[in-house]
């Protein structure tokens, strides 16, 4: 008997495997006969929010994608932006949310490797990786999934030699139960030997390589497409396991047979394994496959054709070339000690057929698995807006600027990044400029001969911004990053998102993913940047209940001049310190509202797009400035924290600030307001003029507020009377034994 | 002048190797398959570099240590020719019985990245002649496994025998004696935890110091 016709799928099971009804009658409907069990596992994976991105494609597509630069925008494995004299860089940012919480070490290294492998598939050498974490409050769980979560990037990371050069953590209550952990990676390729995943051409072969098919991992994308229960540990099996080893191997293989032109198309198996790669590769060429099961290289025997589809076994690729160049193209796998298999052929029409012992065991037609039917989601905007907007000034203007200090300091977001980013090797390659602990990385390009290219990589999100105000997170995510980057010297070339939110059925959640975009698109329209990758991950929430929007922003730039890049911390004492923008921000929003109410609240200014451009330009000019000058953004806390980083990660003996308030002005809106754009210059008052002139030219206002010491004392001098805010021994103690103590 | 560089399955610092060498120190670069055999008699230098060979399973440097190059390794260096192994390269040095010694994990038990303070113990023979003893170098480390570890006693022969080059002005792994690099008795073969081959036209250059001492040695060796 014909296995298509055996093991029918009934809608139970459908359900049982995260299918709707509706889905399954459509299947049904369409096929014109039951999918059987393979085969519903296949639409199980394919359907999921995880592959499908049913709920988003819509609201996706309002991003600006294009651009003189763009070489590949979304819908690739990564997206690829020029950078001149036949160079690009590809880059992409994905998300590992659930497996790290399941599965602190390997959800997190699996991550990491599922990143590189997107960008060494397009025929890019990664160079640098960057990831942004999101951790609830402190408990002996967060603990384990921060030194999890770290020590899996580090090894992974480490091991196959990218460096991770910068990053964000973030602490908050709303990830207690639904760690967040976003991984970045970039890669340098020739622009012209670009690599798609494509199945092109009618009998060219298809061919598997990389680490043998287990069983882990089986359903990982259904399950990074649903609510977490109270079960979580019994997801565990569903977690892949990573072998940074065979990655650099696969890699080395890989970027090799690409530079011979060996390959015609390539493709990763990621979330889905062998289901997705197939059916996506013959989707792009608009081809057909036919796979034989019996040759996929298994870990173990008696695997049903259903775990040989859905296992999400890491390192592994899939490609096609054809019969000319199939034998030199394994000879250079076997130099890397990997087996190339041949497991199937492309063949014309537009179906998927799979065999096994001899039989058909799927037949499908490509359309309808990468296609699902896309599913109402109604939006609502939350009906207690008002009162997360609420916030009692009152109560906060009587109380003494110190203890408004004290906490603003007790932030768990406000820590010293040491004790995480010493765990990654942040130089290997040779490139790394700058960055680690800074709001932004530097790498040079050094392959690129005659001309200095150097890139700077930064990544932003503000969630609780986001949560009372999802649009001005999405925009503020974007020109945060800009601003940091524009700090650095650099024009900004693309970015990546990486869309971190509650479940997509909750017309809340809806509201905030269709606000969220919305404001990224409109910074990225008025800076020109493009939007060339991303990645939506929905289902963040546990008992029903939604994190915070989280909408990561990774952005891209370039400096194309050979100058010194600008410090970020104090460097000399004496220095004069200047705020650039208005000299208050909002409190809506702020740190400091949410740790003096103890709830986040308020409501956050909407960002002057038109300041930060201003903002922008006068970086393009100070760049030109050949004197010495600090400079740091100024977000979560306001100035006040801006100033303590400045002195922290300054020269040792610029130790102390002496702050002067401007007259008239609001000492909490001064202190810790948190409105973009605002940033702290620091120069010798030589050099006073100059800066101010140029800020006066470019329109962005100027105040000069204080000067750096070496008292090891904070001081905020007020008309005549001077306070000691605190004594700054105590705050770097504070500051660096936060996290440390985390991951001991 | 010509250095080999060698290539392991996991090697990741090989690249950086040759920039430093081929690009800044003058030398010609050459890269080996660990598999193949070669004569390196043409060579004046062989570099283990960096990484993580074979994935660091069963013991880090363990299995390169028996990969089919290192007979061609040992034989070049059993003839005086300059043998340097860099962080995983060191490790497999101490593994093929080059070295003596072993590198455990950190005493922090976390791979540890960052700019380390080393002080030159001594400035005899081909790797630090261009430096003066007690002067100090900034060199990043990036590694899981460098705790040095060494019989009490040895550390004392080989300091008083000048075989110790290098040590940390504040250690950062628990290497006794604060040990961050040694050489043989006969001086030719250097391994070393740090990375000179990072510490070039970025953030330092003091690692270009090691380079230079190298060339100069050669140069003097040649002209002799």
């Amino acid at each position: 008997m014909n296995p298509l016709d055996t093991d029918i799928s009934t809608v139970e099971t459908a359900k049982a495997l995260g299918l709707s009804s509706g889905e399954y009658a459509f299947i049904c409907r369409k096929l014109e006969r039951k999918p059987n069990f393979a085969e519903l596992g296949i639409f199980s994976a394919m359907y999921s929010e995880h592959c499908s991105y049913k709920s988003s494609k819509p609201m996706l597509k309002r991003f600006p994608t294009t651009g003189r630069r763009v070489l590949q925008g979304p819908g690739e494995n990564a997206g690829i932006v020029d950078i001149g004299d036949g160079w690009a860089v590809a880059f992409k940012m994905e998300s590992h949310n659930h497996p790290s919480f399941i599965e602190p070490y390997q959800g997190a290294a699996t991550g990491v490797g599922g990143i590189l492998r997107d960008i060494f598939t397009m025929g890019a050498r990664p160079i640098a990786s960057m990831d942004a974490l999101f951790f609830g409050g402190d408990s002996p769980k967060t603990r384990s999934l921060v030194k999890g979560v770290v020590k899996g990037i580090g090894d992974y990371g480490n091991s196959v030699g990218v460096p991770t050069v910068a990053g964000m953590t973030y602490f908050h209550p709303t990830y207690s139960q639904n760690c967040l952990v976003n991984a970045f990676s970039l890669g340098l390729i020739r622009s012209d030997q670009i690599y798609r995943g494509v199945a092109q051409g009618v009998g060219n072969l298809v061919v598997y390589v990389g680490a043998k098919t287990g069983r882990d991992g089986v359903h990982g994308a259904t399950m990074a497409s649903k609510e977490f229960c109270s079960e979580v540990e019994a997801e565990r099996p569903t977690v892949q396991v990573g072998d940074p080893f065979t990655e650099k191997l696969l890699m080395e293989a890989s970027l090799e047979v690409m530079r011979q032109g060996l390959v015609i198309g390539i493709q990763d198996m990621g979330a889905a394994g062998l289901t997705s790669s197939s059916f996506e590769m013959a989707h792009r060429a608009g081809t057909g496959l036919v796979v034989d099961l019996d040759k996929i290289p298994a870990r173990e025997l008696n695997m049903s054709g259903y775990e040989l589809l859905l296992s999400e076994s890491q390192e592994r690729m899939l490609l096609v070339t054809d019969a000319d160049r199939i034998e030199a193209l394994r000879a250079v796998f076997e130099k890397w000690d990997l087996h190339a298999e041949v497991v199937g052929e492309v063949v014309q029409g537009s179906r998927v057929k799979m065999r096994k012992n001899a039989e058909w065991v799927v037949d499908l037609p490509i359309d309808l698995v990468v296609n699902p039917p896309l599913p109402e989601r109604p939006k609502a905007a939350p009906s207690d807006q008002r009162q997360r907007w609420f916030m009692d000034r009152n109560r906060m203007l009587v109380a003494p600027v110190e203890a408004k200090f004290q906490v603003v300091l007790s932030d768990p977001s406000f820590g010293d990044p040491g004790p995480i980013v010493q765990q990654y090797d942040s130089m290997v390659g040779n490139r790394t400029e700058g960055g680690a602990v800074d709001d932004a990385a530097v790498i040079r390009v050094r392959d690129i001969e005659n001309r200095s290219v150097r890139l700077v990589l930064s990544a932003d999100c503000n969630p609780r911004v986001c949560w009372l105000s999802p649009r001005e997170g999405g925009r503020r995510a974007v020109l945060e990053a800009a601003t940091n980057l524009a700090m650095r010297g650099a024009t900004p070339i693309g970015i990546t998102d990486c869309l971190n939110f509650g479940s997509p059925e909750n017309p809340e959640v809806m509201w905030q993913f269709d606000e969220a975009i919305e404001g990224i698109c409109e910074a990225c329209q008025a800076l020109e940047i493009p939007v060339v990758s991303g990645n939506v991950s929905f289902y963040n929430d546990t008992d029903s209940k939604p994190i915070h929007p989280t909408p990561v922003v990774g952005m891209v730039g370039l400096i194309e001049d050979r100058d010194p890049l600008p410090e970020s911390n104090f460097f000399d004492t004496g220095l004069e310190i200047a705020l650039l923008g208005n000299v208050e921000g909002g409190l809506g929003g702020s740190v400091m509202a949410a740790q003096w109410f103890k709830r986040d609240c308020g409501q956050p200014d909407d960002t002057d797009i038109g300041a930060v451009t201003r903002m922008l330009r006068l970086f393009s000019r100070v760049r030109k400035v050949k004197v010495k000058y600090g400079v740091h953004d100024i977000s979560e806390g306001g100035l006040v924290t801006a100033l303590l980083e400045m002195v922290i990660h300054g020269r040792h003996d610029c130790t102390g600030v002496e702050l002067t308030v401007p007259f008239g002005v609001d000492l909490d809106r001064f202190l810790f307001g948190e409105t973009i754009p605002r940033v702290v210059l620091a120069f010798d008052s030589s050099d006073r003029e100059e800066f101010e002139r140029m800020a006066n030219q470019a329109g962005v206002p100027f105040t000069l507020i204080g000067q750096v010491n070496d008292t090891d004392q904070f001081h905020v001098v007020q008309g005549k009377s001077t306070t000691l805010l605190s004594d700054m021994k105590k705050i770097r103690e504070t500051y660096s034994q936060k996290w440390k103590s985390l991951i001991e | 002048m010509k250095a080999g560089i060698v290539t392991f399955p996991g090697s990741n610092c090989d690249d950086d190797a040759y920039y430093a060498l081929t690009h800044l120190a003058g030398f010609q670069g050459e890269r080996h398959w660990h598999k193949s055999t070669p004569d390196f008699s043409d060579c004046d230098l062989v570099i283990l570099p960096g990484g993580f060979s074979y994935g660091d399973y069963l013991r880090c440097g363990a299995m390169a240590a028996v990969s089919p190059i290192m007979e061609s390794v040992k034989a070049f260096a059993g003839k005086g020719g300059l043998v340097l192994g860099i962080c995983n390269g060191f490790q497999i040095l101490c593994e093929a019985g080059l070295l003596p010694g072993a590198l455990a994990r950190n005493s922090g038990l976390t791979f540890s990245c960052q700019d380390v303070v080393l002080k030159v113990e001594s400035n005899q023979g081909p790797w630090t002649n261009e430096l003066t003893a007690g002067q100090t170098l900034t060199i990043p480390i990036a590694h899981g496994d460098g705790r040095y570890v060494i019989p009490e006693a040895e550390v004392e022969r080989m300091r008083s025998r000048g075989e110790i080059l290098l040590t940390y002005q504040n250690n950062p792994n628990g290497s006794v004696g604060d040990i961050a690099g040694v050489c043989n008795a006969q001086k030719n073969v250097f391994g070393l935890m740090p990375h000179p081959e990072r510490a070039t036209d970025l953030r330092s250059r003091d690692g270009m110091k090691i380079w230079r001492s190298v060339v100069n040695f050669l140069e003097k060796r040649r002209r002799s």
